[in-house]
């Protein structure tokens, strides 16, 4: 590849070359990052991230619902509390153009890419209606059409696919970036580094997300990672990094501007520490004992991106009663959901032998 | 309007729980997110939140209560009406007909016909080795695809480890054939990802050894995406590289990984053994919609062997191939395992043992019509196998000769396969732990009763 050959010849270059700095490129977004500030959103977009938010969180409560009613089988990994970054950078992207990846924590980001939440939650209920036919479940969802990618239960796994989602749009010209999202669990798996490495020294146009939410699974980031300011992770591959408060929407979203900028003009990956917290266990079946109720409700009362959102809105002077009426609509459209997902027949039995290879032999 | 409040399911597997506490009383506002009891569960006490609104109406079960099944009501809420109202509990689901009983994929039905695709009258065969022939396959594929390219350890500019790759650098350029890091794990990923993107990769591995490092995105990425997805995830990679035994390279380099994909759904799985095979069915695998992993045998990379000159030579996947026709016993073979066959059958015919040798070609899906054939016409069966004994190919034919050619079969099927050890590194040892010719030549009179 091109590319190969120019870095090749960067290593003549003097070492004080502002490229060459490693501090340079960790920071150098950053930097622009806080220059800009966060995304200036128009009253109509802020009122939509309002909208899209609720729509996550009320989705997955009802979805924890059913779970406890025994409708949804297996894992179930609720997004709760870090609505904000899926909304926030999503929304910053062209969809069908880009592509956008994640782990097994995913129906957020479907719902926030305007997937009908009714083929989402029947599938988290297994039902032939379901985004993946039944056959796929909570962790494993799709959707082509949008240039979503899934929704991938081996932790780190979705890093590479989507660092290959990157390396298609480079080799079709397409112009598209592929964001990649995972955890600060899976940002200690090995194949994430390999992943660095190739996608700088290849350039390719992605978007590394870290959603730290502060645990990997039951274990704080404190106790398994050594360096615990993920944005760093990706300096000794030369990959710039930024750390955004991913409790506030527009602040994702003003981070998001400049890093699509930095990789659409060629400048190749980006790794965008957003900084999280989920109010939930780390499935349904975790009762969440390593962190205190105290620590979930300073979260919950000081820095919900929804409350944030709606007090702006009210702040620019958008009407309560409107904001209630969204509301009602939300939890109208999320019942609707949970309704047909109850409502749908399972999987066709011949359904069990489809889909495994694509062709007769 | 009211709303039950039921006993929830707290983990994938349970049925029943204490109702250790309640942290609200009758007549209390809830709100969203509020903990309104804890419950135990056999494995740890889980707090119960309210994803309503509302107050609390009447407390159904007592704190201290155990084994409360899920789905019994707890308590009753009265919202305060601007809910929907709460889901139902769970609809006794009918239980489905269990399916046929371990029922194995419909079974081709058709004879085994024709196997090889037409080839003209009076086509001229060239001699190529089956490195040669690889490459080719891949050229020919790359000038009829801009979507598929070549990426692996030293594939570029170093032409290919085992030079596989020769000169494809030099035709299709850097964009096309890519030389990666010693990071399996990841480009195996990378590829597989492009392929989902719509690209068509084929990721050689250095040897097959390595691509245990990268298994994960091999069986977990690629095999099983299209099933998960519901048939939206296309995944039209080729996995390829030397498998097998190679020779004095010990333990860590010596293996044949053809059992380990073939128990995958999902996956098609090839090892061809002479230079058309390889040519046309490397073009057939890069053409398929589906992920193959495509076994070579670096003993074989330097062999040559006719191959047609045709423009376009691609041969059917999962159709095995008759090497040599006869009449008293079949050997059943694949990869580097089909020439040895070939040998002992020259043996035996000296012995007055009419062998008819079976190359299976495509390992998934097996073409058990034409061994099922044969072994209809022969009675007697054994399969030779360059890899281990122990859940190998050669007991997955054992045991398709018994479950549906059992009326057949005169003699109970025997595997010659390599000894059940890590390959040895001395020269000895190592001889003494493979398959070879006369190995598969005792074990034919054995079945025939001829000693």
């Amino acid at each position: 590849m091109a590319t190969l050959k120019s870095k090749g010849d960067a290593s003549a270059v003097a070492v004080t070359a502002p490229t060459e700095d490693p501090d340079f490129a960790l920071r150098s977004l950053q930097d622009k990052f806080e220059k800009q500030g966060s995304y200036k959103a128009s009253d109509d977009e802020l009122l939509t991230f309002y909208e899209q938010m609720l729509l996550i969180r009320r989705f997955e409560e009802r979805a924890g619902q059913l779970y406890g009613l025994g409708l949804i089988g297996g894992f179930c990994h609720l997004y709760i509390g870090q609505e904000a970054v899926a909304v926030g950078l999503q929304s910053a992207l062209a969809e069908g153009k880009d592509s956008v990846i994640t782990g097994y924590r995913d129906h957020g980001h479907m719902l926030a890419y305007g997937i009908d939440p009714k083929v989402i939650m029947a599938e988290l209920t297994g039902r032939q209606a379901g985004i993946s036919k039944g056959k796929g479940g909570s962790m494993h969802m799709f959707s082509t059409e949008h240039a979503f990618y899934g929704g991938h239960g081996i932790v780190g796994a979705q890093v590479p696919l989507g660092a290959g989602l990157a390396f298609a749009h480079k080799y079709r010209e397409d112009g598209g970036v592929c964001l990649a999202y995972f955890g600060d669990g899976a940002a200690n798996q090995g194949q994430v580094y390999e992943t660095f490495n190739m996608a700088a020294l290849w350039q390719l146009p992605i978007v590394f997300v870290i959603e730290n939410n502060q645990y990997a699974m039951g274990t704080s980031t404190a106790r398994s990672s050594a360096e615990t300011h993920f944005h760093r992770r990706g300096a000794a591959f030369r990959i710039p990094g930024m750390h955004v408060d991913g409790m506030d929407v527009l602040a994702v979203r003003g981070a998001a501007e400049v890093a699509l900028e930095h990789v659409r003009s060629g400048g190749g990956p980006v790794l965008m520490e957003m900084n999280t917290y989920r109010y939930r266990g780390h499935s349904m079946s975790d009762p969440a004992k390593y962190r205190t109720r105290d620590e979930v409700n300073e979260m919950r009362d000081k820095h919900d991106p929804i409350e944030a959102a709606k007090a702006e809105l009210l702040n620019r002077g958008k009407d309560e009663a409107k904001l209630k009426e969204i509301e009602k609509s939300i939890r109208a459209q999320v019942g609707e959901a949970a309704d047909f997902a109850e409502s749908s027949p399972e999987p066709e039995m011949s359904e069990l032998y489809t889909d495994v290879l694509v062709e007769t032999y | 309007m009211s709303i039950e409040l039921k006993m929830p399911a707290l983990s994938p597997t349970m049925e029943e729980g204490t109702l250790a506490k309640w942290l609200v009383k009758e007549g209390d506002e809830v709100s969203p997110g509020d903990i309104i009891a804890e419950i135990e569960t056999d494995k740890a006490t889980m707090e119960f939140e309210s994803i309503d609104e509302g107050t609390v109406g009447k407390i159904m079960v007592e704190a201290g209560t155990e084994n409360v099944k899920v789905g019994t009501v707890i308590a009753v809420l009265n919202g305060d009406g601007s809910d929907v109202s709460a889901p139902e509990a769970p609809k006794a689901v009918a239980e489905p007909a269990p399916p046929a009983a371990a029922a194995p994929a419909p079974a081709k039905s058709a004879a085994p016909v024709a196997i090889e695709p037409e080839m003209p009258e009076g086509t001229t065969m060239v001699s190529n080795t089956v490195r040669e022939a690889l490459r080719d396959a891949m050229a020919e594929e790359m000038r009829a695809d801009e979507r598929v390219f070549v990426m692996g350890e030293e594939v570029a500019e170093y032409q290919g480890a085992y030079k596989v790759t020769q000169g494809l650098l030099d035709e299709f350029g850097p964009k096309r054939v890519i030389d990666t890091p010693i990071t399996e794990y990841g480009f195996a990923g990378i590829g597989t990802g492009a392929a989902m993107g719509g690209l068509r990769p084929i990721v050689e591995f250095m040897t097959f050894n390595f691509a245990m490092q990268a298994i994960d995105h091999i069986i977990n990425s690629a095999a099983k995406t299209n099933y998960m997805s519901g048939g939206q995830m296309r995944c039209p990679i080729v996995f390829r590289g030397p498998n097998g035994a190679a020779s004095r390279v010990g333990a860590q380099h010596s293996q044949n990984y053809a059992p380990w994909y073939a128990s995958v759904p999902g996956l098609v799985v090839i090892a061809p053994y002479d230079a058309a095979d390889a040519k046309g069915l490397l073009k057939a695998a890069i053409r398929s919609n589906d992920p193959v992993v495509f076994l070579e045998n670096e003993l074989l990379y330097g062999k040559s062997f006719d191959v047609p000159e045709m423009d376009d030579w691609v041969l059917p996947i999962g159709k095995a191939r008759i090497m040599r026709e006869g009449n008293d016993v079949t050997i059943v073979s694949y990869s580097i395992g089909v020439g040895l066959a070939l040998e002992a059958a020259e043996t035996l015919a000296g012995e007055g043992i009419d062998a008819e040798v079976i190359d299976l070609r495509t390992i998934r899906p097996l073409d058990t019509a034409t061994v099922l054939a044969s072994l209809k016409k022969t009675n007697r069966l054994i399969v030779a196998e360059e890899g281990w004994p122990t859940c190998s190919i050669a007991s997955e034919i054992a045991a398709v000769c018994m479950e549906q050619g059992f009326d057949d079969l005169d003699a109970p099927v025997l595997r010659v396969t390599d000894v059940d050890v890590p390959l040895p590194y001395a020269a000895n040892l190592e001889k003494a732990a493979l398959i070879n010719a006369s190995r598969i030549v005792e074990c034919a009179k054995k079945v025939c009763y001829r000693n």
